[in-house]
């Protein structure tokens, strides 16, 4: 795996370097497109890598003769169709529609790959139906112009081992500071209360997001860096403390050994995203039934706020010669309650629509988590997640640049705060690099 | 898993080393003309007969140089082992028994949720990697095997410049040309198409080097020249008496190419958008970069990355009887 990563880094790399070139040139993209039907019928194509979006894509040719929609699925974004959305639009060949995760958009946007859907009339006249912070993801900031339609999203909530914390007397937390004491008798228990991941950037970055805080900010022509505020410095304050005083444990996400901690009760929670649930489902399966989910423990006591943990949207891409039927698809795809159930069923996926968080099938008690109806939770905290957080166009090198010194802190070297200062001179150096405006 | 998918990527570079070494060899010993083509010694009897006379090995550096490779055995086997053991365990207990010993044995009920699921996407993955192996490379080691045998047995203007850059292209990393390529078949509409995959797939530099110097030591200019005399055209004289004559070179060369497309990885991630046209190595790609989402795949990669070698290995097994009479050719003399 180590050289494809390499591979597609250096892919990535090039492509930078590419698009890096191009971007001063092309600005047809970011003008509001004129949003007309087109005359007869209308063919248009769709990348994605959601397993089995194919039958919600065959529901809507069904119904709509005029609008033909041929999906393709392929490796998920970081791992290699972000690049391939890049190569495409330089070589003239995107597809009209590609899914993109929140994160990656403003990449996309300085790069003037998406359409700005604003002039869409039922694009804008939909905004109520999606939850608020999720139009925030794909509006970038403005008010007039929208560059993708909310797909799901990944409201963050405490799984926790509810047997344990009841046979040890231990009360569930409901504050990070209650949540610390607790982590100390389970540590006299033997196990962690739950595992710092250190590579897994984007869980903090969940964590700053509830906290208040927000990395990036753009004012229409400046990008403002900010991994260093006042909620960041907080959060990774509060984790540093429970590394150095072994409160968690630090094995790598996503591995066997991760799986195993949860497996047999060495960790007895994990701040995780909604789609979190069928992770602990599947590599936790000798605890069914012993797990629940309760609300994000807050900062203050009595407050409500939650993070979000990734979520993607569906983009039209510069060049498209049908944008209106292209967000009408997306609009269907993303609102409509049959689609929606159906990307549940077959992906997981926890809908971006207020109406959307009530569909029947996600009322249903959870058999894994007791029977309780977890996703009463989620639909919660996908209610209390900020409006304001933004991300950056340069997100997988921030990513890769605090990560090296998150990596380097949980061994001992340095500290989660000095992770995020070096991520911070990295990214506006990277910013500036690529000849995007960045104030310092 | 991540150990499984990128061995055979890391192994092609190490046996292309590997036999690097033998051609080599042949040139130091001045093969031209009187060569032989590997006719006369077989490998096993010409090693016995060697070893006899030869002096003999210590039983200490035996024993030393058996650890070694039994060292080595192990460090290959145990990741296939791993991941044979890994397919037969249902999703539940892969991780919560013992990585190298079997659980419950349920590699056909396995292979059958994998090939059912998505209507049986995986056969149609690893029928599009075999047609583009195995034609690719056959087609591949053609066109090398021409190019090779048309650089050292004839004399024309610009020869060695022509071999000389074919030799650049050797240094050449196919990832790196990938993203060129993709911008060139842009321009001409082949994207996403089975061509995109598998018409770069017909290049092998490194092909046309060994073939060139396998022709220029085991086809000897006296028998072209009687082919001729005896009225065959070039055309027949090449098919007919020097295919045979390169023939373990050729094998050899098919052998390299096939894997290499097999496990070319890149340039169908770069080139395909439609699933039904994606390599196996490119649709478990597909499935293992969401497996953190979508537990369940994870079994179907595992299953499928397991099958997924049976070819290769099958491959080679039939083929390595020529390989290895063709790299030991003549070598005992």
């Amino acid at each position: 795996m180590n050289l494809k990563r390499t591979a597609v880094a250096a892919a990535v790399l090039s492509a930078v370097v590419l698009s890096g070139c191009s971007s001063t040139t092309g600005s047809e993209g970011s003008d509001a497109a004129a949003c007309t039907p087109a005359d007869g019928k209308v063919e248009l194509s769709f990348t994605s890598w959601i397993p089995g979006i194919e039958d919600a894509v065959d529901v809507w040719n069904k119904a709509n003769p005029d609008i033909q929609v041929a999906v393709q699925t392929g490796p998920n974004g970081n791992s290699g169709t972000y690049q391939n959305f890049f190569n495409q639009l330089k070589a003239g060949n995107a597809p009209d529609l590609g899914q993109i995760e929140y994160d990656a958009l403003p990449n996309f946007r300085v790069q003037n790959g998406l359409m700005d859907l604003g002039a869409c009339e039922d694009v804008m006249a939909s905004k109520d139906k999606f939850v608020d912070w999720t139009w925030g993801q794909v509006s970038l900031g403005e008010s007039d112009s929208v560059y993708a339609i909310p797909q799901d999203s990944g409201p963050m909530a405490m799984f926790y081992r509810a047997d344990l914390f009841e046979q040890n007397g231990i009360a569930i937390p409901t504050t990070w500071d209650e949540y610390k004491e607790a982590a100390k008798k389970v540590r006299a228990t033997g196990s962690y209360i739950t595992n710092f991941s250190q590579g897994d950037i984007n869980q903090f970055a969940g964590f700053v997001w509830q906290a208040g805080g927000s990395w990036f900010q753009n004012d229409g022509t400046d990008w403002t860096v900010d991994l260093t505020d006042d909620a960041s410095k907080k959060v990774a304050d509060y984790w540093q403390e429970l590394i150095d005083e072994d409160l968690v444990s630090t094995v790598p996400a996503w591995t066997t050994e991760w799986d195993n901690a949860y497996n047999t009760g060495a960790a007895w929670t994990w701040n995780s995203a909604v789609w979190g649930a069928n992770s602990i489902a599947s590599g936790a399966p000798d605890t069914a039934g012993k797990w629940s989910v309760a609300q994000a423990p807050q900062w203050k006591s009595g407050d409500k706020a939650a993070g979000n943990w990734g979520g993607s949207s569906t983009a039209v891409f510069t060049g498209s010669e049908h944008p209106y039927e292209a967000a009408k698809f997306a609009l269907w795809l993303n609102t409509s309650e049959e689609a929606l159930t159906m990307l549940n069923e077959s992906a997981n996926i926890y809908p971006a629509t207020k109406d959307g968080l009530n569909l029947p099938i996600l009322k249903q008690g959870v058999e894994f988590y007791g029977n309780q109806p977890i996703y009463d939770v989620f639909a919660d905290a996908s209610a209390e997640v900020a409006e304001d957080f933004a991300w950056g166009p340069t997100m997988t090198q921030t990513y890769n640049d605090v990560s090296d010194g998150f990596k380097s802190a949980v061994s001992g070297d340095g500290t989660l705060f000095d992770a995020l200062k070096k991520g911070q001179s990295a990214t506006v150096d990277a910013l500036k690099a690529q000849s995007i405006p960045v104030k310092e | 898993m991540s150990a499984i998918l990128s061995s055979p990527a890391n192994g092609s570079p190490d046996s292309n080393q590997a036999s690097d070494a033998a051609p080599t060899s042949r040139i130091r010993r001045g093969g031209r003309g009187q060569a032989g083509g590997g006719h006369g010694h077989q490998g096993p009897a010409g090693s016995d007969t060697t070893r006899a006379r030869g002096p003999r090995e210590s039983p200490l550096s035996r024993a030393g140089a058996l650890i070694v490779m039994l060292v080595f055995t192990l460090y290959f086997l145990i990741p296939i082992w791993w991941l044979f053991i890994a397919s037969t365990k249902s999703a539940p207990q892969f991780g919560n028994t013992p990585a190298l010993w079997f659980a419950d044995f349920n590699l056909f009920e396995n292979i059958g949720q994998l090939i059912a699921y998505r209507d049986g996407v995986y056969l149609k993955w690893m029928l599009n990697s075999v047609l583009y192996a195995g034609l690719g490379a056959l087609l591949g080691t053609l066109f090398a095997a021409m190019c090779g045998y048309a650089l050292a047995k004839y004399r024309f203007p610009g020869r060695d410049a022509i071999f000389n850059v074919v030799l650049g292209g050797v240094l050449v990393p196919a990832t790196a040309l990938a993203l060129p390529l993709f911008l060139i078949f842009s321009q001409v509409g082949l994207t996403n198409t089975f061509w995109s995959v598998f018409l770069p797939s017909l290049v092998s530099p490194f092909g046309v080097y060994l073939t060139r110097i396998f022709a220029a030591s085991s086809v000897p200019d006296e028998l072209l020249e009687a082919s001729r005399l005896d009225g065959a055209g070039e055309i027949r004289t090449f098919f007919t008496i020097s295919v045979r004559l390169m023939f373990p070179a050729l094998v050899t060369v098919f052998l390299f190419q096939f894997v290499a497309i097999w496990n070319n990885f890149f340039l169908p991630l770069i080139m395909l958008r439609d699933e039904t046209l994606f390599p196996v190595t490119l649709g478990l790609y597909a499935w293992n970069s969401q497996v953190n989402q979508i537990p369940e795949l994870r079994l179907y990669v595992l299953v499928g990355a397991f099958l997924s070698i049976i070819p290769l290995v099958i491959t080679f097994l039939l083929l390595q009887r020529f390989w290895r009479s063709g790299l030991g050719a003549g070598s005992v003399k």
